[in-house]
């Protein structure tokens, strides 16, 4: 049937229409959304769940991230070996920060101030004082560095090297390498637990997410994912998120097109939900309500409703969307 | 006449209906299994090899599950309208229509009416079908639940109507298989049923032709868009004209002047 002639209206919308708007009006927010084969940023109002604004940036943005107070947001333009500044009230880039070459990941420190920058092709990690708009520090780590987060007592950072397979600690007081644990192969992404005891690395090729034991940053646990009809090789976690409860995690398992949900305590995964293809990264809305993950491939973001755990709607965006950031209204 | 005759007339034959129906169990448990194979077997082995892309009126990706389900629900529609043109013809060869035709009532009334409890004894299967599906993640709103009901008593209707009007053609039990090889089939596959007609137009231009004025397509549609709470103009256009056009050819066909049921 052509789906040009065809008319689609909700049927109940005289009947149901304010008690839809009413259970979709989430904490309202707006989600900013990367789009690395575009050069753009898609933002998308979480209360209607549409695309409301495309923001032109830097060439290959990948990860982005808010400053605490939301004031601007941090951009990695990877082609063009810089940060990007945007000053988030009028959406103007405001500053370029020397980020070394090819940023991909970056975490803000939990001084608001410190960011430290995974360099891919330099095998770096570099640290840039924001308001100074200087590096202050540059690290050796593994081939092809990429995951990067910090500690919530700010006092570690963690690089993940996607060829050595490779966590690099790194203390950042002294931005001297600490520790290296090995995890499976292909390590892209870390999460710290909210009590800062426990890490989550993901390891795409290796199809697995290790739990470490942040003190003595040992591997404790191994997730592994299986999904009826889909092959294995296929699995390849990245993204991972973590409840604020610290009850249940995301895992985003790229080509396999779907977000495995996990219990946190147990470490057991609980379902698998289909999304688009390709799936990397994702962020929470303010309350939690909504999981967002960005589907590189098919160029859209998948909308998870977190209590239900059901995908509820994919948004078209721009070509091959990356990062994720939201940042409340 | 008045109205209490014409109302009697209908109870009676929606009693016959259903009695008909509950005493062959086989006929309810096969109008469940059938389905069932096609959702647990068949779409399961094709859940990883057919990517489903977001279409309407579907928010986000689906599994092939949840794809193939309302043209499950049609094919119970399908088989039920088609069994119960196949009662028609046993009536014929028993002699039992002949009381039917009895009635002082006209005799397009008497077909609306088996035509609207065979559509009726329909539904609960249709139902049924989807309380099981639910198990394996067909899992539309509950308003669409709802929004189901109207749209399968008329695609029912639609689809017993053209029965009703191919067995007017049929003159032996026997020649029933003809129905099988000739109608259900094509009708099923050649529809959205199955595959999204996207699908078939990458594959031949006269497979996606056939495929999109195949009146079960829009009636799978309907099916599809009323169980996710949404409205489909084309579909209820199409789906409402055939209606009027298969119970005209129904009745056409029954007429003793005219058809070939002489």
């Amino acid at each position: 049937m052509p789906s040009h002639i065809k008319t689609k209206n909700c049927l109940p919308a005289l009947l149901f229409g304010a008690s839809l708007c009413l259970s979709q009006a989430a904490g309202a927010a707006t989600a900013y959304i990367s789009n690395e084969k575009d050069d753009s940023l898609s933002l998308i109002d979480l209360d209607t769940l549409e695309v409301i604004e495309t923001i032109d940036v830097g060439q290959r943005p990948r990860g982005i991230t808010f400053s605490q107070d939301y004031s601007k947001l941090y951009i990695c333009a990877s082609d063009d070996d810089t940060v990007q500044v945007m000053d988030v009230a009028t959406h103007t880039i405001i500053s370029n920060l020397p980020s070394g070459e090819d940023p991909e990941q970056f975490a803000l420190h939990p001084d608001d101030r410190r960011l430290y920058i995974a360099n891919e092709d330099n095998a770096l990690v570099t640290v840039v004082d924001t308001v100074k708009e200087q590096v202050i520090g540059q690290i050796d780590v593994g081939v092809e560095p990429e995951g990067m987060a910090i500690s919530p007592d700010g006092k570690v950072a963690v690089n993940t090297s996607e060829t050595t397979s490779m966590l690099h600690w790194i203390d950042t007081d002294t931005h001297e390498l600490i520790h290296n644990t090995r995890v499976d192969q292909r390590p892209r992404h870390v999460e710290f637990t909210k009590d800062g005891k426990l890490l989550w690395a993901s390891a795409e090729i290796g199809g697995t997410v290790a739990i470490i034991d942040v003190d003595s940053k040992e591997v404790i646990k191994k997730i592994r994912f299986e999904i009826r009809g889909i092959h294995g090789d296929k699995i390849q976690p990245v993204g991972i998120k973590l409840t604020d409860d610290g009850k249940t995690a995301f895992v985003a398992l790229g080509p396999a097109n779907h977000i495995a949900v996990v219990d946190a305590k147990t470490f057991e995964v609980i379902d698998y939900l289909l999304v688009g293809r390709r799936t990397w990264h994702m962020e929470f809305s303010p309350d939690e309500r909504y999981l967002l993950t960005t589907n590189g491939i098919s160029g859209d973001v998948s909308v998870i409703d977190v209590q239900k755990r059901k995908a509820i709607k994919s948004i078209r965006v721009g070509r091959f969307p990356w990062g994720v950031a939201v940042k409340p209204d | 006449m008045n109205i209490s005759a014409w109302w009697q007339a209908f109870f009676g034959i929606l009693k016959r209906e259903l009695l008909r129906f509950v005493h062959q169990r086989t006929r309810f448990i096969s109008s469940l299994v059938r389905p069932f194979i096609w959702l647990a077997v068949f779409a399961a082995g094709f859940r990883a090899a057919l990517g489903i892309s977001i279409i309407e009126p579907y928010d986000t990706y689906i599994t092939y599950q949840v794809y193939i389900a309302p043209g499950l629900v049609a094919m119970v529609l399908l088989f039920n309208a088609m069994q119960s043109s196949l009662s028609m013809v046993y009536d014929r060869e028993m002699g039992s229509m002949r009381v039917l035709l009895m009635s002082p009532l006209p005799r397009w009334y008497l077909l609306l009416c088996k035509l609207t409890a065979s559509a009726l004894v329909s539904i609960p299967q249709a139902y049924a079908f989807l309380a099981i599906a639910w198990w394996f993640d067909v899992q539309p709103p509950a308003i669409g639940y709802l929004w189901l009901a109207p749209v399968l008593l008329v695609c029912g209707m639609v689809l017993g109507a053209l029965g009703l009007f191919i067995s007017s053609f049929i003159k032996q039990l026997e020649n029933f298989a003809g129905v099988m090889n000739f109608v259900i089939f094509p009708m099923f596959f050649l529809s959205s049923a199955l595959y999204p007609l996207w699908r078939m137009l990458e594959s031949s231009d006269w497979l996606y032709w056939l495929c999109s004025v195949n009146p079960f397509t829009f009636c799978v549609e309907l099916i599809r868009f009323s169980l996710y709470n949404q409205w489909n103009g084309e579909a209820a256009t199409v789906v409402t004209g055939c209606l009027i056009g298969f119970i005209a050819l129904a009745v056409w066909a029954f007429d003793p002047q005219r058809g070939a049921s002489r």
